[in-house]
């Protein structure tokens, strides 16, 4: 009986050519619009790092201030005290500080000329607290930070770039006139958003190169190339009054494991505040917060506006093509009012009608579903036009994104059905034949 | 034309009827918010930047070598001596940033006083030296520029007190309403006043994000020749129409003087058309995405009209026919299916103005925009009301054409 409907079904999608191509056309721009807009907030909105996310937070101390936090909230990043006094409070099962840094390459020969680099200096526990993948070697650990070793970490991209894919731990590398001995290669790592650094920049830049040790590059006097920002008179002069300044700079992580942790975690940073206040270097209250990474993705409101607004946007303008199929599929199903009736008095139940007009809506959803993907698949192309490069380069078609596309379509439509069909169902047969 | 038959018609076409006003309202909702968020955007990407963006390019030079701020400072004059012979050029700068740059920029909190906890406001910090004004075009409108012997050098991190600034307008205008900021001072994070000593028409503010709305226009410019040893921003004026030959030379004639920099191939070099671009891309993609949708809205909307009133003519052939047999006239006919829809679309827009208030007050309150003026709100009901009575008019046409002997034939 099943094959019977969509028999009738395909024939009556070619009676009213002009009728059936309106509706799968209003399916197929809707599912389409609704898809490209999801395809993209499903790239920023996603979760980097699903398998800790709850396990990471990141610690803030308001040093600045009523009047000069940001609005009541503590700043985003630590001053450079406070991160030391941090670390060596241990007191999280792990810690790391992060800053962006920008260096060069030395030119092989004299007609060769520099190129710069980007990377993050960190802690030892960056590695195993983000579970970076290595391809050869390792991070280093907590005694080669105190020995302020002169360790890099690779990325494999810069790796290829540099060692041209080889294994080049043990090896050394000289950015910005300084050596450095390569103690590991990462293998391909791009948390989307980059979650750790989404203070100081939109989380979806490129990729760093490197990854040195952070001690060192405080040694070297390694400038900070990411966000600084401070607070009240800036009085500092070189290097060293710079680091006793309010300035933050040091993006802190730490891990705890379990939420009696965390708990015990944030009334240690209250305490932190404390000692401050009461050795005079804050004069306030504790004010103090500890997100975790999805808590800090939003706060920092990292997917943006433009993609969440134009997913709304695209949503209800499905729900408008929905309104519309609903209308146009009530004019199509009582048109054919005669039919019906004549289909009920030769025995046809009430609910026979009823699923006969769902599966046609069903053939009318799958059709729209195909076109929505053509043009899903289109639109991709352009998806650059209408958001910013480095976050539309990150959104594609999937498997799961055609699935979703055609489901979509089918069981929108088939909701939209409900009515109608319902309408065409309740026809009476006598009236129907009488009239004829 | 009486209103009476035809709201009787309706209420026995209930479901239709209440389809018709719901896709009207809907419609109108979207299509007001969307074309405001359109207006938004366009004029948002319309800010004046204050300087002559024909003619301007910016080259963002990284240093390949370690370098004291002294030889910094030498390195920056021996580029722009390099810069200036470059055939096209009429005159070059150094600075830390440049109006419209986009991305993470340099700002100072502004003070009237030194313990003022609570910033005024917070302005865009530019360096400059005495030929920043006269490169980028920007107009002095009261005051004087900087004379070559106020330039000081800075280094990385290194207290630098500079006592005068010149500020935008804008900017003149939040710190001293009254029109008399010429000769006053204020605070930009320093310990020592600084005295302004011109005022810039315009001069956009190196940021074009959404948080500085409030700030809007508000810069300043510092005698400072910012040496710091990651590199600097070259901006170049060059002779009408000479941009595309001298973006060509320029960084030839820099590697020529010294290898030892990176200028990036993709976008160490960009023409202030090419700054415009990439600092209101989003603002673009976002006009670009809000038209696309209420066109193709507004089609499936008129589209569903004809769709449905199509359906009533084909149902009503023999009412219509009864009704031409008892004397109504062609215009008759037309008129009735036009008032019915424009009735239902009075009912839809209605609906709609309430919808369109709803949607942008979450608007408002989840993504900060700004209240719909009530113009856009009416512009729109004006549309949809003329959209429906346009998608109206095939379908009554042919009905009016519908010929009295139908009455006559069996349905």
């Amino acid at each position: 009986m099943f094959g019977y409907y969509i028999q009738l079904g395909l024939r009556s999608l070619r009676r009213n050519p002009m009728l059936t191509a309106l509706m799968v056309m209003a399916i197929g721009f809707g599912v389409a619009a609704s898809m490209i807009t999801y395809s993209v907030f499903r790239a920023v909105s996603g979760n980097p790092i699903p398998e800790k996310s709850s396990q990471l937070f990141v610690p803030q101390i308001d040093s600045w201030g009523p009047g000069q936090n940001e609005k009541g909230e503590p700043p985003g990043a630590f001053n450079y005290v406070d991160a030391m006094a941090l670390m060596r409070a241990h007191q999280a099962s792990r810690m790391a500080l992060i800053y962006k840094v920008m260096l060069s390459t030395v030119p092989h020969d004299a007609n060769s000329v520099p190129v710069s680099a980007q990377g993050f200096a960190v802690t030892s526990d960056f590695f195993p607290m983000f579970d970076v993948p290595f391809l050869y070697g390792n991070g280093w650990n907590a005694a080669e930070d105190n020995n302020r070793a002169a360790d890099i970490v690779l990325t494999a991209e810069f790796n290829q770039r540099v060692f041209g894919g080889a294994n080049s731990v043990g090896k050394n590398i000289t950015l910005s006139g300084h050596d450095y001995r390569v103690v590991g290669v990462a293998r391909h790592w791009d948390p989307s958003p980059r979650f750790y650094d989404v203070w100081a920049e939109d989380g979806f830049d490129n990729q760093p190169d490197f990854y040195l040790l952070l001690n060192r590059a405080l040694d070297l006097h390694t400038d900070n190339a990411g966000r600084n920002s401070c607070r009240g008179t800036i009085s500092y002069n070189g290097w060293d009054e710079y680091l006793q300044s309010n300035c933050v700079w040091l993006m802190p992580w730490v891990e705890l494991d379990t939420a009696s942790d965390a708990a015990r975690y944030l009334r240690f940073l209250e305490s932190y505040s404390v000692e401050q206040q009461r050795a005079g270097r804050y004069g306030w209250k504790p004010n103090v917060r500890l997100r975790d990474v999805t808590d800090w993705l939003e706060y920092r409101e990292v997917v943006p506006p433009e993609s969440r607004i134009s997913l709304v946007v695209a949503v209800c303008f499905f729900f408008i093509c929905l309104v519309n199929t609903v209308g146009l599929l009530l004019a199509k199903f009582m048109r054919r009012a005669g039919e019906i009736g004549v289909r009920r008095a030769l025995g046809a139940t009430r609910h026979e009608i009823y699923a006969q007009y769902l599966v046609e809506a069903a053939a009318i959803g799958l059709a729209g579903g195909a076109l929505g993907l053509l043009l899903t698949v289109v639109g991709m192309s352009g998806v650059g036009l209408l958001f910013a490069p480095e976050i539309a380069r990150l959104a594609h078609v999937d498997l799961s994104l055609v699935g979703l596309t055609l489901v979509a379509a089918i069981v929108a439509t088939v909701a939209a059905a409900f009515y109608p069909a319902w309408r065409a169902a309740q026809v009476q047969p006598a009236w129907q034949l009488k009239s004829n | 034309m009486h209103i009476q038959p035809i709201l009787a018609a309706l209420r026995r076409h209930k479901a239709g009827t209440i389809l018709i006003a719901l896709q009207i309202a809907l419609t109108l909702a979207i299509v007001c918010n969307a074309l405001f968020i359109i207006h938004q955007r366009l004029s948002h990407m319309d800010e004046p930047s204050g300087v002559d963006e024909a003619n301007l390019f910016v080259i963002r030079n990284l240093w390949g070598e370690q370098y004291s701020t002294q030889q910094v400072v030498g390195r920056i004059q021996e580029d722009v001596a390099t810069l200036r012979q470059v055939p096209g050029v009429q005159d070059v700068t150094a600075s830390n940033q440049y109006p419209i740059e986009g991305g993470g920029a340099w700002d100072n909190f502004i003070t009237l006083n030194p313990d003022q906890r609570v910033a005024m406001t917070d302005a865009s910090f530019f360096t400059g030296d005495a030929s920043f004004l006269s490169t980028l075009g920007a107009k002095l409108i009261a005051g004087r520029d900087f004379r070559p012997d106020e330039i000081k050098n800075q280094g990385m991190r290194e207290k630098v007190t500079s006592s005068v600034a010149i500020v935008s307008k804008a900017m003149a205008d939040k710190l001293f309403p009254k029109g008399d900021a010429l000769g006053k001072s204020f605070y930009a994070m320093t310990s020592d006043p600084i005295t302004i000593i011109g005022i810039v028409d315009v001069l956009h503010r190196a940021d074009v994000s959404t948080w500085s709305a409030t700030y809007a226009g508000e810069s300043m410019v510092v005698p400072i020749r910012l040496a710091e040893p990651w590199g600097t921003y070259y901006i170049v004026r060059v002779k009408p129409g000479q941009l595309e030959a001298a973006m060509r030379a320029a960084p030839k004639a820099l590697y020529a003087e010294n290898r030892m920099r990176m200028i990036e191939s993709k976008d160490g070099v960009l023409s202030y058309a090419q700054v415009r671009h990439q600092a209101f891309e989003r603002d673009r993609g976002m006009a670009i995405l809000m038209s696309i949708i209420c066109a193709v809205l507004l089609a499936i909307t008129a589209a569903g009209i004809v769709g449905l009133t199509s359906f009533w003519v084909g149902q009503r052939r023999k009412q219509i026919g009864v009704r031409r047999a008892l004397g109504a006239t062609h215009g008759d006919i037309l008129r009735y299916f036009m008032t019915e829809n424009l009735l239902i679309s009075l009912g839809g827009v209605g609906i709609g103005v309430l919808l369109t208030f709803g949607l942008n007050l979450w608007l408002v309150t989840r993504f900060t925009l700004h209240v719909l003026p009530v113009t856009y709100v009416l512009g729109g009901v004006v549309m949809l009301l003329l959209l429906g009575q346009g998608a109206v008019f095939p379908p009554a046409l042919r009905a009016s054409r519908v010929p009295p002997v139908e009455a006559t034939r069996p349905v």
